[in-house]
């Protein structure tokens, strides 16, 4: 069996309640900021209108590890790429080079908040917006 | 990071364009939310001066556990009220609570008057003082568009603005928050509009690390599951607040027409049901609750009349307290009617519950002939939806003397014109959507802020309807008071009060240790005392004599719950109430 990648297929479903950026960041990035989620719930032109997931779309061969110079990330079978970040060096290219730019780099620390796909979001996802499925 | 640091104070003088950082340790003492505006309120406060006095504050605050937890969303407003002369305290959702969180701000005081039309927007790093000459006089919506599109943090910011409600400083003038919330209450947005502030973007995308992870997770995850996975929170995600239009309605509790009577059949046109049946058309929720307990529903019309296709929708927010000033209290009979009085208050940016009020007096005195329509230049009827959008507007552009004087409130404008003993209004506040019994009207009538929701009265009615021990004058106001007390508490968090089944006491202290806050109950309980003790020190400072309070005669003629109200009952509440504040 394949690995799956997240989907936000369930967008109008959404209530914009960020939990799932909320837990992105507390269990992945020990941050309590939903700033520090590689998942980011906004809306396309405020609240009246329909919100939209920027997430990680789980590229095959993804081009952010192709151009990543020290191996800080990897391809992931299935779509989508793990991250090491005691490899990493800094250098923002994995940002840059994102087809769907979605990676957040803090400048502050230097490291890029990027999605490892390991579908802890979609556990808090209380209103079937989230799914992990294969690619 | 959160644990023993100063609180973080954000001082902005309009007048000369400073900015000035405090932190301030001596706050600590008062864990956050309604703690810290208190003692910041009390600070800068010119007690005797004018609520539009330059020198007034405005004070915005948040607490320890704004975003940390699930369900703690809130963000609390502090002011001279315009309405009432003295305390005004407010709360707001959405994403002000989480954008002044990671803004790095846990209060922001606002003094002073700009020299022409302004709008702040507050980030992390910075403070800017931009020019809205352009944005006065536009509606809450284009104001809200346009601030979007100028300002920085998309998902990450709240926007606060005023319509020309507040411009044109009438004294139940509201703030919205994010569309689709408000600082509604007492009139913050007439204040607003005294200091030339259109609008405060703020913007907050701090880092903030987590410094005790494991045992953090464990009690979100905890109270995160408990939200989503059991029924506490069920009643305001399902139908939401206005699933108590038909359960008032067949209690005898909901006010109709004035509060001429507290039921009528065509409640169940505006019920909860009916409205998520034909409108509604999705939920949102604050940033950090899962509940979604914000309803928005649709609203489809017609216009250029006259050619058969032409049609403008709208997407509004409904609530049950909505549906009861703009719904039943205008003898409204069919929910697209309350959906266009809502629009037209969201837009003009004013208080819905005191609007309602304000207009459903206003009916009942041109029926009794103590205003004419030479002064409304309307004819208003219970049941008639469009002279009602016409006399919103007029509240704003005061035609006349009469609307003059309703711009200032209900309980103003029946001194003036008479129809006092109609007027629904307590503590000079008009009144919520409950007509349950003595501790509702004596809650509005003493508490902090005359607010339904300072002491929730119209549930210990509820509790105490078949307890005859409980029911005993001395038992209610104890009641009263302590549930007052216990809130303080909760509003220092600031959870949401929709949650406070979930976040009792215990639960309040494991999670703040968690955080590093070493608070017990029996502290939290002392701490909610003492902000209840010092909120009423100051009301009294800007003039409030809880003897002087009295109770417009409506409440007793109008059955409550199958049972008429006896007045000398309610006599001695409020004298027992008056011995309590006196003895405060």
């Amino acid at each position: 069996m394949p690995n799956k990648i997240l989907q936000a297929k369930g967008m109008n479903r959404c209530i914009a309640c960020y939990s799932c950026m909320l837990a992105c960041a507390r269990v992945v990035y020990k941050s309590f900021s939903p700033r520090y989620s590689a998942i980011q719930i906004r809306t396309r032109g405020g609240l009246q209108s329909k919100l939209a997931a920027d997430i990680c779309r789980g590229c095959l061969d993804a081009p952010c590890a192709t151009v990543c110079p020290s191996e800080a990330i990897l391809p992931r079978a299935g779509g989508g790429v793990k991250f090491n970040r005691k490899k990493c060096v800094g250098c923002a290219a994995c940002a840059q080079k994102c087809v769907v730019q979605v990676i957040y780099f803090d400048e502050q620390d230097c490291r890029p908040v990027i999605c490892i796909q390991c579908g802890i979001c979609v556990g808090f996802c209380p209103h079937e917006v989230l799914s992990m499925e294969v690619r | 990071m959160l644990s023993n640091r100063p609180a973080r104070v954000l001082l902005i003088d309009l007048e000369r364009k400073e900015i000035i950082i405090e932190q301030r340790e001596d706050l600590n003492d008062w864990l956050g939310g309604v703690g810290f505006a208190t003692c910041l309120f009390k600070e800068y406060l010119l007690p005797e001066e004018d609520a539009f006095h330059p020198s007034q504050p405005v004070v915005l605050a948040i607490g320890p556990m704004a975003t940390i937890y699930p369900l703690v969303t809130k963000a609390v407003a502090m002011f001279k009220s315009p309405l009432t002369g003295e305390l005004g305290e407010s709360y707001a959702g959405l994403r002000l609570a989480m954008s002044m969180r990671f803004a790095g701000y846990d209060a922001i005081v606002i003094r002073g008057r700009a020299a022409a039309p302004v709008y702040l927007t507050v980030t992390p790093r910075q403070v800017h003082f931009n020019d809205a000459r352009g944005l006065w006089g536009l509606s809450t919506e284009e104001s809200g568009h346009i601030l979007r599109q100028l300002s920085p943090g998309s998902g990450h910011r709240s926007t606060l603005r005023i319509g020309s409600a507040g411009e044109k400083q009438v004294a139940f003038a509201g703030v919205v928050v994010d569309t689709y919330r408000h600082f509604g209450r007492l009139g913050l947005g007439a204040v607003f509009g005294s200091k030339n502030l259109k609008a405060l973007v703020i913007h907050g995308d701090l880092n903030i690390p987590i410094e005790n992870s494991a045992k953090y997770s464990r009690i979100y995850e905890k109270i995160y599951r408990q939200a989503v996975e059991t029924d506490i929170m069920e009643k305001y995600h399902g139908l939401g607040t206005t699933g108590n239009v038909e359960p008032l309605n067949a209690l005898g509790a909901l006010p109709v027409r004035n509060f001429q009577a507290s039921s009528y059949p065509e409640a169940v046109n505006l019920s909860g049901e009916t409205f998520a049946r034909e409108t509604l058309i999705r939920k949102l929720s604050c940033s950090g609750c899962p509940i979604g307990c914000i309803h928005i529903g649709l609203l489809r019309r017609q216009f250029a009349l006259g050619h058969e296709h032409e049609y403008e929708s709208v997407a509004v927010a409904y609530d049950h307290e909505l549906v009861y000033a703009l719904g039943t209290m205008l003898g409204l009979t069919d929910h697209r009617h309350v959906y266009a009085l809502i629009e037209k208050v969201e837009q003009l940016g004013l208080d819905a519950i005191s609007a309602g009020v304000a207009l459903a007096w206003a009916t009942e005195a041109q029926e009794q002939a103590l205003i004419g329509r030479q002064e409304l230049q309307v004819e208003l009827s219970f049941g008639q939806m469009a002279p009602y959008l016409t006399a919103l507007d007029n509240i704003i552009s005061q035609p006349t003397a009469f609307y003059q004087a309703l711009a200032r409130g209900t309980w103003f404008a029946a001194k003036q014109y008479g129809g006092s003993q109609f007027a629904c209004t307590l503590g000079k506040n008009e009144v919520a959507g409950y007509h349950t019994g003595y501790a509702n009207i004596i809650g509005q009538a003493f508490g902090a802020r005359h607010s339904h929701l300072d002491n929730a009265g119209y549930a210990i009615d509820q509790e105490v309807q078949n307890n005859t021990a409980a029911a005993a004058p001395e038992e209610i106001v104890e009641r009263i008071v302590r549930e007052e007390e216990m809130r303080n508490a909760l509003n220092c968090l600031i959870i949401c009060l929709f949650a406070r089944k979930i976040y009792q006491l215990p639960v309040v202290a494991e999670a703040l240790s968690a955080l590093g806050l070493s608070w017990t109950e029996e502290e939290l309980l002392s701490l909610g005392q003492k902000i209840y003790r010092e909120k009423m020190a100051l009301k009294k400072a800007m003039g409030f004599r809880p003897e002087e309070i009295t109770i417009p005669e409506r409440f007793l003629e109008t059955s409550a719950m199958q049972q008429r109200l006896s007045p000398e009952v309610l006599e001695s509440l409020r004298r027992r109430m008056v011995e309590k504040l006196a003895a405060l």
